[in-house]
């Protein structure tokens, strides 16, 4: 189960190295940019979004669809992406704003019941079968050489792309007077509400944008991986991994956890390709043993 | 002695519930009597282990089909393995039995000491990432498990003390017997002075950890039991279908689990049971008229969740302690009003 002459041949040949890291690098982006929408909402919000995932799903299949109408990957990837935020500002709007505050069992219901509905609903729609979009003409150029190497032009604008919406974020978050009015609103929204600032609004903006991260990954996953109803679980499980790690509420921290764990998959892939699962889980409990805020956390947005 | 005046009384209750089913069981012909009481008994179990945690401990758990999962699979690789048939001869059964027990209590000691130290929200999500480690340990592990074709193959049922559980009569009196113990476990456990530990925990873990309770290893030692009791519950359903299937491990097991719980009410022991009951037969009636029964399934509980708030037992609860409530309220102004107008004359 362990090959670890099979890592080492592999980390000694500088083509097998730069393969590696760039399947784990857009590994841990997409991850990071789901990761980042949970620790954002939860920062904030104080909401665990368990339906996360599943604006993931939605920014792929949207993205699908658009992609088949207009035939251009951009305006596909941007449909993708404002679709599953439109449909995250209906879903705390009408679902989770009703939970605010109540224990986390009745979040965890709701969310439920989302997941349960929108699996469904994308099997009515697009069907149980495994989508596959491929990669866009945009994209079909040749592959450039590093070192030996061989980089699709997509894997480095997925990269670009998630490094400039995560340095965004953090923008967005720390500089902006929507981040310091969220910021505020997270510490006391009556005291915030009180100053004439409709806090519900911007909880539904910040709800929102969590989702258009989400759906972004999901329109940047399209037309590298499969889709299918459900595929939102996965990546669920793997980003809240992320969180946990990178510590909840730590954007930073979201980013560094996610390209340990994009490496450890791509890398681990090479010598125990069945235990790659059982790898993320084994960091995961280390990190939590001796951090049990994650390695960035401290249990508030900052 | 008051608890022990209870615990008589439940016990009866018990024997009489156990008389009821072995009567629906066995008395009507048809065998779907039968077959639904016996799925009943396992996610009637998985749902009220759970409780323990959710309910009574305060743990809400997203992770506790992983126990389920890992008693039925114990259970019949256990009897699939011709060494361990082989050697345990006749007693096969039970002695799998035992061991699937045991081993998920086991496996929920070591799941539950990494993580029970945690927080709510980390420990939900800590047991659902555990959970699907064992859903992908299942599905990657293809020479033991059978990958996603699950158990294949029956599971073999040696004769034991004249019990001959491939005979369906008598798997449904053993599995029915086996469920009304598990249930008088918990109640034990609920009402002993262990269960009112648990319910302080739930309400005040700082008060209850300053009162010198080790609440750490309290919460340990509720997590292993539900845990158990999860696994005895995977281990009647692998009975039932001869087989076990890594569906029993992945996260909608558990969110099903807990929709029970919330659906039946949390704070009534039967609670969970019953909403195990109304989930089957909704799931049941709902399947019957369309293939896309998770929206339908979905919207229910949201119009559960969002609509009623709680439990439907539990809502019966609160109404019933209203009424009394009122009536004790206006039986108090009554005597007061008559006291002011003694006074008064």
């Amino acid at each position: 189960m362990f090959d670890l002459d099979a890592i080492s041949t592999c980390l000694s040949t500088s083509a097998c190295v730069v393969n590696q890291v760039t399947s784990g690098l857009i590994i841990g982006m997409l991850l990071f940019l789901v990761a980042s929408g949970v620790t954002l909402i939860f920062g904030v919000l104080h909401v665990i979004n368990f339906a996360h995932g599943s604006f993931y799903m939605l920014g792929a299949y949207f993205a699908y669809t658009a992609y088949q109408i207009t035939g251009s990957y951009f305006l596909a990837a941007a449909f993708g992406a404002l679709g599953a935020g439109v449909a995250g500002v209906l879903f705390e709007r009408l679902i989770i704003s009703r939970v605010y505050g109540q224990n986390v069992l009745m979040q965890l219901l709701v969310c439920y019941a989302f997941i349960l509905i929108t699996d469904d609903l994308v099997k009515v729609f697009w069907g149980a079968e495994y989508l596959a979009m491929g990669i866009p003409p945009e994209f079909r150029l040749p592959p450039f050489r590093i070192a030996g190497g061989f980089v699709p032009p997509f894997y480095l604008f997925l990269v670009a792309v998630a490094v400039v919406i995560g340095i965004g974020s953090l923008l967005l978050v720390g500089r902006t007077r929507f981040g310091k009015i969220v910021r505020a609103a997270a510490i006391n929204p009556s005291m915030v509400s009180a100053l004439g600032i409709r806090v519900p609004v911007y909880f539904a903006l910040l709800f929102g944008y969590g989702c258009i991260l989400a759906g972004v990954a999901g329109a940047l996953a399209a037309p590298v991986r499969s889709m299918t109803p459900g595929m939102g679980f996965g990546i669920l499980v793997e980003s809240f991994i992320v969180t946990v790690i990178g510590g909840m509420g730590s954007i930073t921290g979201a980013f560094l956890a996610a390209i340990i764990l994009g490496l450890t998959r791509s890398i681990g892939s090479v010598g125990f390709p069945l235990f790659v699962d059982g790898a993320m889980f084994l960091i995961m409990a280390l990190v939590l043993i001796f951090r049990p805020t994650g390695l960035l956390g401290q249990g508030q947005l900052r | 002695m008051n608890v022990l005046l209870e615990f008589r009384r439940d016990f009866l209750l018990a024997i009489a519930g156990l008389a009821v089913l072995l009567l629906i069981g066995l008395g009507v012909d048809h065998p779907w009597p039968r077959d639904f009481l016996t799925s009943i008994f396992a996610y009637g179990l998985l749902a009220m282990s759970l409780n323990l945690l959710i309910g009574f401990t305060g743990l809400v758990s997203f992770g506790h089909a992983a126990f389920f999962a890992f008693g039925g699979y114990t259970f019949g690789l256990l009897l699939q393995s011709t060494g361990f048939t082989g050697a345990m001869g006749a007693w096969s059964v039970p002695v799998a039995f035992v061991a699937a027990a045991g081993g998920t209590a086991l496996y929920a000691l070591v799941i539950g000491a990494i993580c029970v130290r945690l927080s709510e929200i980390y420990f939900a999500f800590l047991t659902l990432a555990f959970q699907m480690f064992l859903y992908s340990l299942i599905i990657s592990w293809v020479d033991v498990t059978g990958g996603d074709q699950g158990l294949m193959g029956g599971i073999p049922r040696p004769e034991f003390l004249g019990v001959d559980l491939s005979n369906p009569y008598d798997r449904y009196v053993t599995c029915a017997i086996v469920f009304v113990a598990c249930l008088m476990l918990l109640r034990v456990v609920t009402e002993s002075p262990f269960g009112y530990t648990l319910r302080m925990i739930r309400d005040n873990p700082t008060r209850t950890a300053f009162l010198g309770v080790n609440v750490f290893r309290v919460k340990l030692i509720s997590f292993v039991v539900a845990g158990a009791v999860a696994g005895v519950g995977g281990v009647i359903l692998a009975l039932f279908t001869s087989g076990a299937y890594p569906e029993w491990a992945y996260w909608a097991q558990s969110g099903e689990a807990i929709f029970m719980i919330m659906l039946g009410g949390l704070t009534v022991f039967l609670g969970p049971l019953l909403g195990a009951v109304l989930l089957r037969i909704l799931n049941d009636v709902v399947q019957s008229y369309t293939t896309h029964s998770e929206i339908v399934i979905g919207i229910v509980i949201l119009a559960v969740v969002l609509g009623l708030r709680r439990g439907i037992l539990d809502f019966i609860r609160d109404l019933w302690v209203e009424r009394e409530q009122s009536s004790l309220r206006r039986a108090a102004d009554d005597t007061s009003r008559s006291a002011g107008g003694e006074a008064g004359r």
